[in-house]
């Protein structure tokens, strides 16, 4: 249609639109757009510009920024095109605008004129124009410049204008709540319009209101209902209809919005059921958009109050999503999957291998979502699987946006579920080793705390035991290159601590070390803060033990260097250490007493040991001490009788501005943190800090010291985990029963990871590997092994009466084995067009919504039945407009056909092909290639050819795509 | 919000219809969608037509040459945005007749103002092809 008008367009308008096809490079199109900026910049303020080309510099303009570069020194002639009487002219210039300026510009206001005065006009087109420019330039303050001239467009004759004030009216709720606030009830009203596009647009703004405030919204529930029951049975005009499906658009914000009003509602979830039931029965699954309706409805059974039938529906149709060949269907399967084991956790088991196939899957999207859903699915049965498949793709990948966020889902998972703590400390080293300056550093101090505790209460043999592994574990770590410093921290710390604790290690061995990594790492202040303090641990030790400490030469000229260091906080460490060399044992002892990072400190608030020297000092005569609240108490008197308040404020006003000291924190009020179980209270340097307070006792501890420090840990051990996994009775007893599942698991994916390359799942179809059901066990096994054995059998029935396909044979031979995959592979085989029927044949041969009516209460069955009274009553002219509208559309869109509107698949494949062939051609004959790809409307396409040959573009070897039909 | 920008691009990667529903700064859109087309040319006809990135779902689908890309919120259904774009290019082809790359670029106000119609405050609001194309089609025969 456009083109049989001819473009209409300057020559040099289609050279500059050729040569941008044709280029082959961005710098090429850089290039040209640099000397386009040139053009116009010469060219647009010339004076008496024609308005048709002054429209096309426009549109040049908005290429120019576009291709990502500046267009702003013509921004004013786009906003000047607003006020063009040409109605063409006046919407490109809206358009322009709209594309050129954010809302906070300073054109604006130019504009805020001219669209008032637009949306006076008589011609609805130009009303429309301005509202679509309100929807994108009006921001917080120009509201109240339209808001009335909108609010009485909602009643305007033509709907296409009701329609956009309803866009508008949401724009400003979008942007202003308390704005429209009194306008609200506009949006109900407008649901009940005559013309189904303003209701479907009104569906917008009311799904934004329910998700904030679903109860104001619960009476429409009925509404909603029998609209979507409408749209089902095709009332709407047939022009809403895409590929068969009656507005599906529609549907699926309706579904949607349902979802929202049945939560945890039972009354509201029961007068759905029939509707959701109808949709799931009718709509076509051949389709990509029936699909995505069908997925709509799952995601709506998920939410709403639960019902059996339904999710029988929901779970049969995530299985045939998850068998489908189209990765699409899988991902949203996967994706329906994680919604409805919310509610019945049990259906994830049955589809195990589905579910493995996806997490294998070399398409990382696919593998993502089926994270997201194991993420959801973890327990403490299956969470070393997931978390070592986590940690093995985290590693794999170098998306840091994405790392960061699995490095925190592994840690999460980790701390919740973790079976032990030497499990929790190897995957946190593989975290922190591989994302380690991606992940928060609570987490850091969350493991120096779970090895300083332990396993709390009396189980001191296994706390040593841990220990020893971290630090074992920690010596063979320290070698690589390139730690993430917060890792190094960790490392550092442990080691002073409890490096030589067992003696496994000596003293100069672990100093040897801790010196490597200050001077490897000798641009982290904070690490090497960390090592010299280790060092110092490690050296108090040493004498306390009574052992002879001989410094390592390395160490020497460590301390050397750092007492010398531009960091203070270096030097005084530095210091420290060579301070604490010199003393002797007993003084150490009581410094740094071995193994105590979890002693409390005892803080002598009243600094009772300094009476003596209080009372001496005050009999040779010094000045007795005023505490502060009293000395603040003794200046506001002064302050009264002064009466001089300007004078006095420049000494007094600290006393008089601020409160009171509030009484200081009771030490023994655990504080409120470390109840919590993801907030972490910073682990201060126990010992760094209990040396400052002892060594040079003299300075006063504050109060919001003391209890900044919160050294007193007892009753927070076993923050990580789950209660039962860190008493030791529990942890033992529930390790003991899943071994058989998990000890075998762990030990053959590993294997068998390394030795099976990937051949075995390329050649999956044939044949299940044992690898794939292990992990399958692993990842599913644990939960419910009671429930299997009736359920597996019901399958079995079920299956033979499906008639099992013979390509599934080989699979059921190879699993039958194995309890748990038998039963899913019992499942017809991925027949998307057939299953429909099969499962809901074979499932009930009752109907399922009139059994479905039997478990409503009586006074829903009335309300479900009489649902097309209610809607006649509440939106009583819905129906018979819609019929209206639906027979006259129908003749208008008689004649209409699209080239290819079949099968969707075909169309994506028919692409793909069409791109290879040119991809060939491109070397050999172009033209009349690109002739003949043009598909079943010949003489369209040839007359295109010639039309834009006489205007002076042919296509070239350059680039013949710019010809070819998007729907070949 | 839903639907954050709607992207033409061609195989090379270079942008022939750019719509954002919010704002970003001309060196934000050009990062975007450079990272964009680059991560959806690696992926072959056999994956999903949805990809990750940063805070986006990007879903896109390629007609010939031209990859249309629709960035969405995370709690969007991503096989209705699919066909969404669908909807778009049958729109077209119903306009210009046998749609191609080169019609879009002559006529990139009126892919504009199909989607003007189509798409508001980053939602879908019409989808009959023929309450899309009135407008359009009044304005051709007025000027």
């Amino acid at each position: 249609m456009g083109s049989q008008g001819g473009f209409g367009q300057s020559k040099e308008f289609l050279d500059l639109i050729k040569s941008i096809g044709e280029t082959r490079s961005k710098a090429e199109e850089d290039r040209i757009v640099l000397h386009e900026i040139e053009t116009l910049k010469r060219r647009i303020s010339e004076p008496d510009i024609p308005k048709r080309k002054m429209k096309e510099y426009i549109i040049r303009l908005v290429y120019v920024e576009m291709l990502g570069h500046d267009a702003s020194f013509g921004y004013i002639h786009a906003v000047k095109m607003t006020h063009d009487d040409n109605l063409l002219l006046k919407r490109t210039g809206y358009l322009a605008v709209t594309l050129f300026l954010n809302e906070d510009h300073d054109l604006i206001i130019l504009i805020v004129n001219t669209i008032q005065k637009d949306l006076k006009s008589d011609n609805y087109l130009v009303v429309c124009a301005a509202l679509n420019a309100v929807c994108k330039l009006i921001n917080e303050e120009t509201i109240p410049a339209v808001l009335p001239q909108v609010v009485e467009l909602l009643d305007h004759t033509k709907e296409a204008v009701r329609k956009k004030a309803i866009m508008a009216l949401h724009r400003f709720y979008q942007k202003s709540p308390s704005s429209v606030s009194h306008l609200l009830s506009n949006f109900r009203k407008r649901l009940r319009d005559n013309d189904p596009g303003v209701m479907g647009a009104t569906l917008c703004p009311l799904f934004d209101l329910i998700t904030i405030d679903v109860n104001s919204y619960k009476d429409l529930v009925i509404s909603f209902v029998s609209i979507l029951k409408q749209v089902a049975e095709r009332r709407l005009p047939k022009s809403y209809d895409y590929h068969q499906i009656p507005a599906p658009f529609i549907q699926i914000r309706l579904l949607k919005i349902l979802g929202l009003l049945g939560i945890g509602d039972k009354q509201a979830s029961g007068s759905m059921y029939t509707v959701i039931g109808d949709i799931i029965k009718k709509c076509d699954s051949s389709s990509n958009i029936g699909n995505a309706v069908l997925y709509e409805s799952i995601c709506c059974v998920s939410s709403i109050y639960p019902n059996p039938k339904l999710l029988e529906a929901a779970a049969d149709l995530i299985s045939r999503f998850l068998k489908s060949d189209s990765h699409n269907l899988k991902y949203m399967g996967i994706d329906a999957l994680g919604q409805l084991i919310k509610i019945s956790p049990e259906i994830a088991e049955k589809h195990q291998l589905a579910v493995i196939d996806c997490l294998e899957d070399p398409d990382d999207t696919l593998k993502r979502k089926t994270f997201e859903l194991l993420y959801k699915m973890t327990m403490s049965s299956n969470v070393e699987v997931i978390v070592d498949r986590m940690i093995d793709y985290m590693i794999s990948i170098n998306d840091n946006h994405y790392k960061t966020y699995i490095a925190s889902r592994c840690v999460e998972l980790a701390e919740q579920f973790a079976p032990s703590n030497h499990w929790f400390i190897q995957t946190m080293n593989k975290v922190f080793e591989h994302a380690g300056d991606l992940v928060n550093v609570k987490v850091a101090h969350n493991l120096m705390r779970l090895i300083a505790e332990g396993f709390g209460e009396d189980a001191a043999a296994a706390d040593s035991l841990l220990r020893s592994s971290a630090v074992e574990s920690y010596l063979s770590i320290i070698g690589e290159p390139k730690l993430p410093s917060v890792f190094l921290q960790v490392i550092c710390w442990v080691l002073g601590e409890y490096g030589t604790a067992d003696g496994n290690y000596s003293a100069s061995y672990i100093t040897g070390k801790l010196c490597d990594v200050a001077e490897a790492y000798s641009n982290d202040e904070t690490v090497k803060a960390y090592a010299v303090t280790a060092l110092t641990k490690i050296y108090a030790f040493e004498i306390t033990a009574g052992r002879k400490v001989d410094m390592l030469s390395e160490c020497q000229s460590l301390v050397e260097e750092l007492s010398a260091s531009h960091s203070t906080d270096l030097q005084q460490r530095a210091y420290e250490l060579l301070a604490l060399t010199r003393l002797d044992v007993h003084a150490i002892e009581s410094i740094m007493p071995p193994d105590a990072s979890c002693e409390d400190i005892e803080i002598d608030k009243n600094l009772s040991f300094l009476n003596s020297y209080v009372q001496q000092s005050l009999e040779n005569g010094a000045q007795p001490y005023i505490p502060e609240n009293e000395l603040a108490g003794t200046w506001n008197i002064n302050n009264l009788r002064s009466q001089d308040q300007h004078e006095f404020s420049q000494h007094g006003l600290r006393f008089e501005a601020y409160e009171l000291p509030k009484p200081p924190v009771q030490p023994t009020v655990s504080p409120p943190s470390l109840s919590s179980s993801t907030e972490l209270v910073p682990v201060p340097e126990p010992s760094y800090l209990r040396e400052s307070h002892q060594v040079s006792s003299a300075t006063s501890v504050s109060d919001a010291g003391s209890s900044e420090l919160k050294l007193r840990l007892d009753g927070v051990q076993r923050k990580w985990g789950k209660l039962k996994y860190s008493s030791p009775s529990s942890s033992t007893s529930s390790s003991t029963s899943q071994k058989p599942v998990i000890g075998v698991t762990q030990a053959d994916v590993s294997s068998s990871v390394n030795s099976k390359p990937r051949d075995t799942y390329d050649s999956r179809k044939s044949h299940v590997d044992p690898e794939k059901q292990k992990l399958a066990a692993s990842l599913f096994g644990g939960s419910s092994k009671t429930e299997k054995r009736p359920s597996s059998s019901h399958k079995t029935a079920k299956a033979s009466g499906n008639a099992v396909d013979g390509s599934q044979e080989p699979k059921t031979a190879v699993v039958s084995n194995e309890v748990h995959v038998n039963k899913t592979y019992h499942e017809p085989p991925p027949d998307l067009l057939d299953l429909g029927e099969q499962t809901f044949s074979s499932s009930t041969s009752l109907d399922p919504f009139k059994q479905l009516e039997g478990l409503l209460d009586p006074s829903q069955v009335t309300s479900t039945r009489n649902h097309s009274v209610a809607a006649a009553t509440k939106a009583p002219d819905i129906m018979a407009i819609y019929a209206e509208t639906t027979s006259s559309a129908q003749t208008s869109s008689d004649g209409y056909s699209i080239p290819s509107s079949g099968d969707d698949m075909n169309l994506i494949f028919g692409f793909s092909n069409a791109t290879t062939n040119i991809s060939h051609g491109e070397t050999t004959t172009v033209t009349p290639l690109s002739q003949s790809i043009k598909g079943p409307n010949l003489k369209d396409a040839l007359q295109k050819d010639s039309m834009v040959r006489q205007m002076g573009v042919t296509p070239s070897t350059q680039n013949p795509n710019l010809f070819k039909d998007l729907l070949g | 919000m839903g639907i954050r920008f709607i992207l033409m691009v061609n195989k090379q990667g270079q942008t022939r219809l750019a719509q954002y529903y919010e704002y970003l700064t001309i060196e934000e859109r050009r990062a975007l969608e450079g990272e964009i087309v680059r991560k959806c040319l690696a992926r072959n006809e056999q994956q999903c037509s949805f990809v990750e990135h940063r805070n986006y779902k990007i879903v896109y689908r390629r007609y010939a040459s031209l990859f249309f890309l629709v960035g969405v919120d995370n709690d969007e259904n991503e096989l209705a945005i699919l066909e969404f774009i669908h909807l778009l290019v049958e729109t077209m082809d119903r306009h210009f007749g046998n749609v191609c790359e080169l019609d879009i670029m002559f006529h990139l106000e009126k892919a504009h103002f199909m989607l003007e119609e189509m798409v508001m405050n980053g939602s879908i609001v019409e989808t009959s092809k023929s309450n899309i194309l009135t407008p359009i089609q009044l304005m051709d025969k007025t000027s």
